[in-house]
């Protein structure tokens, strides 16, 4: 993982709906993780959706997060739909 | 073993994510070896039923999020031993694909009393069901589709 990028995982029926597992993204200073879901929702098609106020789940290093929790360099963050365990 | 309460009301945290079946038998016989303190022991274990947000369920298939499961039952249960007496507690939950009536899911919890057996099983589920990251299908003859978290069971987490 180099200084200046994140690692971004997708869970479930966001991971089968973008076709994706994992992706690198660039840090940027003071980015939140909402800005991170503007910025990929930006690619259209099916990650449109990520900006349209259905509800993603944020954890940021395996941790839940909220979407104006910060996202640095190194983080790992992930999006998924609302859990179903259980 | 530990002789007073307080000293095991610290419960380790047990918790399996697995492919296989489980022996809730032997579960269970593991969690009676708790010391001679434990008065209660509750168990909750969940199945496949073959009705959900379709009829005609076949089976379904549990995907999870490594590591932070794990570390998100390991804190519930954790807070679990700070609200109630838990001497000892064991979370198996299974991922893949599971046919009808296949076990899910496994809560143990020993304390002294029932009271607080019944409540820190209970609130672990229930928490679990809305924290854990697992995701369920729904598979049918028809085919397959993402379950949908309910209104119903987050209410249930809020409640406690």
């Amino acid at each position: 993982m180099s200084e200046q990028s994140l690692n971004v995982r997708f869970f479930a029926r966001l991971r089968e709906e973008l076709g994706t597992e994992h992706l690198t993204m660039p840090a940027p200073a003071g980015q939140t993780a909402a800005d991170l879901l503007a910025t990929l929702a930006k690619r259209g098609g099916p990650w449109a959706q990520l900006n349209t106020g259905q509800p993603v789940m944020i954890a940021i290093n395996q941790a839940m997060a909220k979407p104006q929790s910060a996202v640095s360099a190194g983080d790992e963050v992930a999006f998924f739909p609302p859990v179903t365990g259980g | 073993m530990p002789k007073n309460s307080s000293a095991c009301s610290k419960a380790v945290p047990s918790v399996s994510i697995q492919n296989m079946d489980f022996d809730a038998a032997q579960e269970y016989a593991q969690l009676r070896d708790s010391g001679a303190g434990t008065g209660a022991i509750a168990t909750f274990t969940g199945l496949v039923r073959d009705s959900g947000d379709r009829q005609d369920v076949t089976g379904l298939f549990l995907e999870h999020y490594p590591g932070m499961t794990e570390q998100v039952i390991s804190d519930l249960i954790v807070q679990a031993a700070q609200r109630w007496d838990v001497r000892k507690a064991r979370v198996i939950h299974r991922i893949g694909r599971l046919p009808l009536q296949s076990q899910i899911v496994f809560v143990g919890v020993c304390s002294a009393h029932r009271g607080d057996a019944f409540a820190a099983c209970e609130f672990i589920m229930d928490a679990l069901k809305t924290s854990a990251p697992f995701w369920k299908k729904e598979l049918t003859d028809a085919g397959e589709h993402w379950v949908e978290q309910k209104a119903s069971d987050v209410a249930r987490t809020e409640g406690w």
